[in-house]
């Protein structure tokens, strides 16, 4: 087995996991203060990638392009609030999960009809080239856009925990994350801290959107990550924010690992089991959930998350 | 808490039937043996030994925490205990365990209500109590799903089992509601029908009567005294009056911390200086 | 008025179990069944059978099928495509191989096996609970999806896995014409939603909602807890894999993997909750609405671009469409989470008091 390419394909699937990282961590957000798993983050990273590739080629600068698309994601993320979560919010937690799918559509359909349905690049100004060095060193190739995505993440999981740990807003997020009613017991505003929460959201699905944006184009497809940033919560736990980054990193590099080499293992022994030629390529849409669903069987709250105790 | 203090509630007794004395209890049929139970480093239950006779009202009783919900999950397999056995009366056998599930407590003819409503609260009232006697259904989904011959006729003859314990309980004017609808006194009335359902040997009430008012109190009094006259059920109940407890249990377990400090009837129990200070908080 | 009670006693518990206890709700019944089968073939043309009201009653099925399971049985599932897929791929599959096998029959066997792999992919509801079910059965649905499209068998070597449903005969009698097709399905949706309803009206309906509503309780009084989920799995995934040979054979003829897809997953999921979650009628309403919603849609846009001289693009009416159905979602859940069946029930009640007003 050619060991540079092993470590190729590895770190390839870290990176990528990173990525699916960045779209995690907006679930936990919302998920650790307010209790909503909120299915339309796909949306929200599709709705903000598609606004700043529209407004930077309708010829807006690049900074200002930012700066706006940043404010149509706080003002969407506190829409959101008031009106589809405030209304629901003695429901149980399915109902409140059902809502965020209708309002996953209502942003797809939106974003299409306010801006068009054809994709779009996104240049940020990094290629997706290998990194020069590492190929002529070690052979291996990674590409420098990847390393720079990881690189964004890793920035952005710093901030948000300085942001958590050491100001006056980010504590009160914890408080309210923790237990509505001791936060509301000590006078935190809890319908400001929401807004926040969603505005926060809206501006790490902001930084997703680039990065996918610009590594996958700024297409439909893009709502879909959604999806997969679900085997990266159950593996992480949904509160979390290290959990999102590790269990994107197992999610990732899992995934391409098993795209790789389980066809070369597994194929040509399922080949003469099955008296035909078999074409396993694809392994990659269902393995990462195959993995999640293991997981859950061993251990039904996550790597980190919290035990699950029913009481009569 | 002091026992002397709770008002007296009186538990009528039932028109035209024998007074209690004569109901005929029997030689036990449930025998607890130095149960321990613990959660983690907090030990539940000690050492826990007593027995529950045929036909009798068997209370346990004792402060906040002393472990009587725990003893009543032991009971019916909600919970393990790390030591001890629970030997229980099937016919002639005695069948010994300690590792039941609530699945199998239900099929022995073990039936319980809880602190907080269990109810199912999707349905009405006749679908919960009809749930009570899943045990007693044969049919397969497909028979049921032809609702012919056996599925339909077992179908009728359980709503008339049903329709039994309704008259019983007085809640034929709520057989139709959603439960999610009703008061809470309600909805402890078709608990109790549910457990009934399934015509159990023994019935583990956990606080029956928690947060009624007098005169929901003075009705539960009068069906569970109804349960165990009309229907011969053994029942072990959970209760913190002490008015109640006086009234209708023939014998009383305390519990306090997890011990057994005290067994025997009523007036003995009164009477118990050990018991007396543990309510009264006398560091012991 | 027209709506009174009065006068209906029930003297046995037979008449008081019924599925309709009322006169006028039976004679309500049994006239749309009547027109269905007799006056609808009479007057409706071939556009109306194939495009809707084929489509509409598999629709039904399948929504009957995912509210069984996560309406009643409170197991959420976002897998439902995926068991329609294998009801359609087996059904096709067992028609081909097997010499002489009569149609019902293979459909009868796509459904089986539709169950058998919905009791694999329910087996992690023992342990999983709410929407991480959910994510189970997304494992399901991809899975499920790769392995149609990668192994040849299931598309008989085909390109792209593209499988054509071969010709419908019972007895010796053809069923080729829409109408034809119509009947069919219409007398198949019928048998099986009468099955589901005496179900959901016994002990396995019961069984199924103490699980939803509180499962620790239900195992309490001895409801088995395993033995009632994965029931609850392949009947469901039975209605599923039926509607999915139906999809094929009756609907569109030519079909593909990719045909059932994450959307029509959420598609059936809009269905039962527009509908009514825990409710028959509701899985027809539900159905209806969607089956309807963009013909209606395109009615409407066609007679406002009429109106207003200005052509609304096409691409414009898909994404209308996506923002209405959302909309809708949260407005249902908001408004009435138990969906048009419960919008129905208030409007019967009305209906008892009209014309007084209480």
């Amino acid at each position: 087995m050619n060991v540079s390419f092993f470590f190729e394909v590895l770190i390839g699937g870290l990176l990528a996991g990173v990525m699916y990282s960045l779209v995690a961590i907006g679930f936990v957000l919302i998920y650790k203060a307010s209790g909503v798993f909120n299915f339309a983050q796909g949306a929200m990273v599709f709705f903000a990638a598609l606004t700043f590739v529209s407004l930077l080629e309708a010829g807006v600068n690049f900074w200002l392009a930012l700066v706006i698309t940043l404010a149509v994601m706080v003002v969407l993320g506190i829409a959101t609030e008031k009106v589809v979560l405030r209304p629901l919010v003695n429901q149980p937690p399915i109902t409140l999960f059902m809502a965020t799918i209708g309002l996953t559509f209502v942003l797809e359909g939106l974003s299409q009809l306010v801006w068009g349905s054809q994709p779009h690049g996104l240049e940020l100004g990094i290629p997706d080239v290998p990194m020069e060095w590492l190929s002529q060193t070690w052979g291996i190739n990674i590409s420098q856009f990847d390393l720079f995505a990881a690189g964004v993440a890793g920035v952005l999981v710093v901030v948000l925990a300085l942001f958590f740990q050491y100001t006056r807003i980010g504590r009160a997020l914890r408080a309210v994350a923790d237990d509505h009613q001791a936060a509301l017991a000590v006078g935190i505003p809890l319908k400001h801290i929401w807004a926040i929460v969603w505005a926060v959201a809206g501006f790490v699905a902001l930084v997703a959107g680039l990065m996918w944006g610009a590594r996958n184009g700024v297409q439909y497809s893009l709502t879909f990550i959604a999806l997969k940033a679900l085997p990266v919560l159950i593996l992480g736990g949904f509160e979390s924010v290290a959990g999102a980054i590790v269990g994107g990193l197992i999610v990732g590099a899992s995934e391409k690992l098993a795209e790789v080499y389980l066809p070369q293992l597994v194929g040509p022994g399922l080949a003469e089991l099955l008296g035909a030629p078999v074409n396993l390529q694809g392994i990659e849409s269902w393995f990462a959930y195959v993995v999640a669903l293991l997981f859950l069987l061993v251990r039904p709250e996550g790597l980190f998350g919290e035990k699950i105790i029913d009481r009569v | 808490m002091a026992l002397a203090a709770q008002p007296q509630v009186q538990a009528p007794q039932p028109a035209a039937e024998p007074p209690a004395q004569a109901r005929p209890i029997g030689e036990p049929i449930l025998v607890v043996e130095n149960v321990s139970l613990s959660f983690g480093g907090v030990r539940a239950l000690q050492d826990v030994s007593f027995d529950v006779r045929e036909r009798e009202v068997r209370a346990i009783i004792g402060p906040n925490g002393a472990g009587k919900s725990s003893m009543l999950n032991v009971l019916n397999g909600v919970y393990h205990p790390q030591s001890g056995t629970i030997r229980l009366r099937v016919g002639e056998r005695w069948l010994e365990f300690h590792d039941m599930n609530p699945h199998e407590a239900a099929r022995l003819g073990i039936a319980r209500t809880f602190q907080n409503i269990a109810l199912f609260k999707g349905m009405t009232v006749l679908d919960n109590i009809m749930t009570g006697r899943n045990l007693k259904m044969r049919a397969s989904f497909l028979e049921q799903a032809l609702w012919l011959g056996r599925a339909k006729r077992e179908e009728l003859e359980n709503r008339r089992a049903v329709e039994e314990i309704i008259d019983f309980l007085e809640i034929q004017h709520i057989r139709k509601t959603p439960v999610g609808r009703l008061p809470y006194g309600l909805q402890k009335r078709v608990e109790l029908a549910r457990a009934l359902a399934a015509e159990p040997r023994i019935l583990l009430l956990d606080e029956p009567m928690a947060g009624m008012n007098l005169e929901e109190k003075q009705d539960m009094c009068r069906f569970i005294l109804d349960v165990n006259d009309h229907f011969g059920t053994t029942i072990v109940l959970i209760e913190h009056d002490m008015g109640v407890v006086m009234d209708i249990s023939d014998r009383v377990v305390v519990l306090d911390y997890g011990r057994k400090i005290g067994d025997g009837t009523p007036q003995e129990i009164r009477a118990n200086q050990a018991v007396i200070d543990a309510y009264l908080g006398v560091a012991h | 008025m027209l709506y009174r009670e009065a006068g209906q006693f029930k003297s046995s518990y037979a008449e008081d179990q019924r599925i309709f206890p009322i006169l006028q709700d039976r004679i309500a019944f049994w006239a749309v069944l009547v027109f269905a089968f007799a006056v609808v073939p009479a007057i409706a043309n071939q556009y109306w059978f194939a495009a809707i009201l084929t489509p509409f009653l598999i629709f039904s099925l399948a929504a009957l099928g995912l509210n069984i399971l996560t309406g009643y049985a409170g197991q959420l599932s976002l897998g439902t495509a995926a068991f329609m897929a294998v009801g359609a791929f087996m059904a096709y599959n067992f028609e081909l191989r097997v010499p002489g096998m009569p149609i019902l029959v293979s459909f009868a066997l796509a459904g089986l096996c539709a169950a058998a792999v919905g009791i694999v992919f329910g087996l992690p509801s023992l342990r999983i609970k709410g929407f991480y079910l959910a994510v189970a059965t997304l494992a399901c649905q991809f899975f499920v999806l790769w392995a149609l499209q990668r192994f040849g068998w299931f598309s008989n070597y085909s390109a792209s896995g593209v499988i054509t449903a071969g010709k419908i005969e019972i007895l010796g009698v053809e069923f080729d014409t829409a109408a034809e097709k119509y009947l069919l399905t219409l007398a198949i949706v019928s048998v099986m939603a009468l099955a589901a309803k005496n179900l959901m009206r016994s002990e396995t309906g019961r069984a199924f909602m103490a699980v939803r509503d509180m499962d620790v309780a239900a195992s309490v009084i001895g409801i088995p807890i395993m033995k009632t989920k994965l029931l609850a799995f392949a009947i469901s995934s039975f209605y599923c894999g039926v509607a999915g040979a139906l999809y094929a054979f009756c609907y569109l003829g030519t079909v593909e993997p990719e045909a059932f897809n994450l959307d029509l997953s959420f598609r059936v999921l809009f269905m039962i909750i527009i509908g009514g979650v825990g409710s028959i009628l509701g899985s027809f309403l539900g159905a209806a609405f969607i089956t309807l919603l963009p013909i209606f849609l395109n009615l409407f846009f066609g007679a406002v671009s009429h109106l207003v001289g200005v052509e609304i693009p096409h691409a414009w009416l898909s994404n209308i469409e996506l923002i209405i159905f959302g909309a809708l979602i949260v407005f249902f859940l908001v408004v009435e989470p138990h969906g048009l069946a419960r919008l129905w029930q208030i409007g019967k009640e009305k209906l008892r008091l009209w014309p007084f007003p209480h």
